[in-house]
């Protein structure tokens, strides 16, 4: 899908470039931001490696643990068919723990250890069973206190105030994951509703 | 709407004084273990390099031929009746598909219209409100060989559907 996605707006680009007589403009533009992305990566790496740094404190010092204990309650209840003391309570507490950080390259092997308990749960069927779903939802949703790479984008840019936008975005985010919750429940009672009628 | 401001200069500050005092408290080598994690920052900032240049080449053709902005000219009118600013349309329809190139539009937005204006705000909130659903689904599922997915992209969609919405309302409300 992001193959098309990325070679359409080439082609498109360049076809409507040539119709607009703009490919001046164009050629400029391949080298500029080109150069841009690069520039843009080497501008994050200062804020990366401080944020990154702290959290692995975090880490090591167990204050990512604890938090997992104050997630439990709610987690407990959002996926009732998981035993309590099951491991894969354990990796979804992990999961959800690391993007509320920002943490998201410590929170994909998590959540696919969770995924693979999850389907030993479900009998090993090749098929998502509710409690995939609701970890799914929960993680495109992705419940974030600090959205680290954006706020060093904006230093990049010269903002006069780059962190404004994280209250804001935990409002938004927090209105996605709740959406998300809501979206996933309806969408299994309708799933029974289905199966009650067969 | 004073409550949102002041989170968002504390909360980072609080968070940093909270670690280093609390690693202290349990005997953890605070700056050896701070240089550890910051390796692997390094790392990641470094590995994103290739994904943000192929993204934002394609997006700055897109943008300097003028098919971008013939785009937005099209949509405008029927958006700007309901509110919303149809510069943001492009990265609100990336964002669920592509997390990189989400990044490389709201970065497109920061040059050409500054990371401190309207549009500019509601791109960095839009970025962080929702997640990359495809990618989540091909990884996930992908990794431990599910093939009937279920109503998981439905659920995926809808809620960064609404995620945009709240975006924009937030944005409206807070900065508006």
């Amino acid at each position: 899908m992001i193959n098309y996605i990325w070679v359409g707006m080439f082609v498109i680009g360049l076809v409507y470039a040539a119709f607009t007589g703009n490919m001046e403009a164009v050629n400029k533009a391949i080298f500029q931001y080109a150069e841009e992305g690069v520039t843009l990566c080497l501008g994050l790496i200062f804020v990366l490696v401080f944020w990154l740094g702290i959290m692995k404190i975090a880490e090591v010092a167990g204050l990512l643990n604890k938090l997992a204990g104050l997630f439990k309650p709610i987690l407990k209840k959002l996926f009732p068919e998981v035993p309590e003391d099951h491991p894969a309570m354990g990796y979804i507490l992990s999961n959800t723990v690391a993007n509320f950080f920002g943490l998201g390259n410590a929170a994909t092997p998590m959540g696919i250890k969770a995924m693979e308990q999850l389907k030993k749960l479900n009998h090993d069927r090749p098929e998502a069973s509710r409690s995939m779903i609701t970890l799914l939802a929960l993680n495109t949703s992705s419940l974030t206190l600090i959205p680290t790479t954006v706020i060093a984008i904006r230093m990049q840019y010269g903002s006069e105030n780059p962190t404004e936008i994280v209250g804001t975005t935990l409002l938004a985010t927090t209105i996605t994951t709740i959406a998300a919750v809501l979206i996933d429940r309806f969408f299994y009672y309708r799933r029974k509703r289905k199966a009650a009628k067969k | 709407m004073a409550l949102i401001s002041s989170v968002s200069i504390w909360m980072i500050p609080l968070i940093i004084g909270i670690v280093l005092l609390y690693g202290t408290w349990k005997r953890v080598p605070t700056y050896e273990t701070f240089v550890d994690g910051g390796k692997e920052g390094f790392q990641m900032a470094v590995s994103i390099i290739p994904y943000l240049v192929g993204m934002l080449v394609s997006i700055g053709v897109f943008r300097a031929s003028g098919a971008m902005d013939a785009l937005i000219d099209l949509i405008k009118p029927f958006l700007s009746a309901v509110g919303i600013p149809a510069e943001i349309i492009p990265q609100a329809l990336i964002r669920p598909l592509s997390g990189n190139g989400a990044l490389g539009m709201m970065t497109d937005l920061f040059k050409t219209k500054g990371p401190d204006s309207y549009i500019g705000r509601l791109a960095s909130t839009l970025q962080g409100a929702t997640d990359t659903t495809l990618y989540i689904v091909t990884v996930y599922f992908g990794a431990i060989g599910i093939r009937k997915i279920g109503d998981s992209l439905k659920v995926g969609f809808l809620a960064d559907f609404v995620g945009i919405i709240g975006a924009i309302v937030v944005v409206k409300l807070v900065f508006g």
